[in-house]
């Protein structure tokens, strides 16, 4: 096998838990931080609640491969009712296993077998008291950030801004920025 | 008019829907439930909120979609839909409709499996299900080609030597739903591209009264199929002046294939749409190794490119085709072509033909490799069919 040539990231998480939005939104900062990016979802059943996963990759160069990302550099967990052997598959122990839960790295380890690096946040709950709803995914994204450095989280917080922006008020925006901002603080990981 | 771009990273679904946008047909008809695709729920918001003129019809079913859409563009109006999988085969009684009264419909396919068993995932059986229904059917790799070819293909479409409806297709899921850089061009620029439509004997004009849609039995119902296999025979010498335009306008080069790393190389594998991607970056893989590989996309599948084939693939040592459909009882609909068209070339390479994902089963660069492999040990029969990525 040739050299890797991309960064690559697996989100698994429930159908309305804003993976998909997660990876987006992280695909689009990259590409104004100057980067070739990718992002896509694969679906099974389409209804809320159902396991789903989203992939990146995020490359200085042009991007070719289209297939899903099996051996990822990352793997965020947004559910940890997810979390199992398989959901590391393919996650090298050089990687980072990232998981939204209030329980520490020997919980997560003990539920995956994964012996690399492991980072937990709890991302539900800064997302209820931030944002009033328990749609993690904006607290798991500045964790991301704050674990990989793939991208600076100023370059999240504008994408919030323009996301947001055209359809809500200005308190929303300044509850996702704040949300951003602690899953960027909080995150606590392993050695 | 200056080229300013704007890069985003979009779905193919909200590319798509943009070329819509700047395009402003007169007309956009859909069905907008499942399965249809955020291509038309992102227009129904442009409609909504005034960003565009268009007349939208929300119909009851996809069969009156394109019955909508047909009535418009025989009216004289610039008409647009979107579908995919079982909504584009509810259509097929009207999309043949559509080609045989020569509307200069655009619409972009996304697409999926056919049911049953039920399935919402990439694959090219829509498409192919619709191969032989006079549409031109072209098949975007990147999200760019998607944009890019709905803009071009109306150009295609309503002109005068070949006014027939155009397919952009462009892959479910893998494209619809991937977000990947796009580069935008300016409103102005687009809409001064696409230019007004010219209307031909439109049933508004009752200065000039005509007649849609007649009893044509034995008597000129074969003349007017051989016209219109004469207007899709055009197409041919029409879509190279609209793509050299293009490139002009936009500076982006289209052809009816692309050859990749074709130089020198003895092995070449064809295919439509995304896979492209995935096999350019095995072909990149195994001419770092030192295996003297290329690969031949088809943007257009209907007219089908066949001197171009015969031309680029005469010599070579073998030819893979890769096919995201099957034919039941005969051979997968890509890989036909392919061989029908080596029939005659003077050095006449070695074939082997290759069904992958199906029903949106992932295709892997090991998988393309294999493929690859087989070509380069000279593994391959030209009467089999072999699977990738399949349990047997």
């Amino acid at each position: 096998p040739v050299a890797k040539k991309y960064f690559e990231i697996r989100w698994h998480g429930r159908a309305g838990q804003g993976a998909k939005s997660a990876s987006q939104m992280l695909a689009e900062a990259a590409l104004e931080a100057g980067k070739y990016v990718q992002a896509f979802p694969e679906y099974g059943a389409e209804r809320t609640g159902a396991p789903m996963r989203a992939f990146n990759r995020i490359g200085d160069e042009y991007i070719r491969v289209r297939s899903a990302v099996e051996n990822p550099d990352v793997v965020v967990v947004i559910d940890e009712t997810l979390l199992s052997p398989a959901i590391v598959e393919g996650l090298s122990e050089d990687g980072i296993l990232l998981v939204n839960t209030v329980k520490d790295f020997e919980f997560v380890r003990k539920k995956t077998g994964f012996n690399g690096k492991i980072c937990v946040v709890d991302a539900t709950d800064i997302a209820l008291q931030e944002i009033k709803r328990g749609i993690p995914n904006t607290p798991m994204l500045g964790a991301l950030v704050r674990v990989t450095g793939i991208v600076p989280l100023e370059a999240i917080e504008k994408r919030i801004e323009k996301m947001f922006g055209k359809k809500f008020p200005q308190e929303v925006i300044d509850a996702n920025k704040r949300a951003l901002r602690r899953g960027y603080e909080e995150v606590k990981c392993s050695e | 008019m200056e080229r300013v771009v704007e890069r985003v990273a979009v779905t193919g679904a909200e590319a798509v829907a943009n070329a819509m946008r700047q395009i402003e047909p007169d007309v956009v008809a859909a069905y907008p439930i499942t399965p249809q695709t955020p291509i038309v729920e992102y227009f129904a918001r442009f409609v909504a909120d005034g960003v565009v003129r268009t007349e939208m019809i929300p119909v009851e079913s996809e069969h009156s979609a394109m019955s909508a859409v047909v009535g418009a563009a025989a009216a004289g109006a610039r008409a647009m839909t979107a579908t995919s999988a079982n909504g584009l085969a509810l259509m097929h009684e009207i999309v043949y409709i559509a080609a045989s009264y020569r509307l200069p419909i655009v619409m972009p396919v996304v697409n999926r499996a056919l049911s049953g068993p039920i399935n919402i995932h990439c694959d090219h059986s829509d498409a192919m299900a619709e191969r032989d229904s006079g549409w031109i059917q072209l098949f975007a790799e990147t999200n760019q080609e998607a944009y890019d070819f709905t803009i071009l293909a109306v150009r295609l479409a309503e002109h005068e030597d070949v006014r027939l409806p155009v397919m952009v297709n462009l892959d479910g899921f893998i494209l619809s739903h991937g977000v990947e850089p796009v580069e935008f061009y300016p409103d102005e620029l687009v809409k001064k591209f696409v230019g007004e439509l010219k209307p031909m004997y439109p049933l508004l004009d009752t200065e000039h009264p005509v007649t849609w849609g007649p009893l044509d039995l034995y008597d000129y119902y074969f003349e007017h199929k051989r016209q219109q296999i004469e207007a899709m025979e055009n197409v041919k010498k029409v879509f190279p002046e609209i793509a050299k335009e293009f490139e002009e306008t936009f500076g982006r080069k289209y052809w009816f294939v692309e050859p990749y790393r074709m130089e020198d190389a003895e092995h070449v594998m064809v295919a439509l749409g995304s896979t492209n991607s995935t096999i350019k970056y095995v072909v990149d893989e195994l001419r770092e190794e030192g295996y003297k590989v290329g690969s031949l996309k088809i943007w257009m599948f209907r007219p089908f490119p066949k001197e171009q084939l015969q031309e680029l693939l005469n010599g070579r040592k073998s030819v893979v085709v890769l096919d995201r459909a099957v034919s039941f009882g005969a051979e997968a609909p890509l890989y036909e072509a392919v061989k029908s068209a080596l029939y005659e070339v003077a050095a006449r390479p070695m074939l082997g033909s290759y069904v992958y994902g199906l029903g949106g089963r992932d295709i892997k660069p090991e998988h393309i490799r294999k493929a690859f492999e087989d070509a380069i040990n000279g593994n391959l029969i030209a009467d089999e069919q072999r699977y990738l990525g399949l349990r047997e």
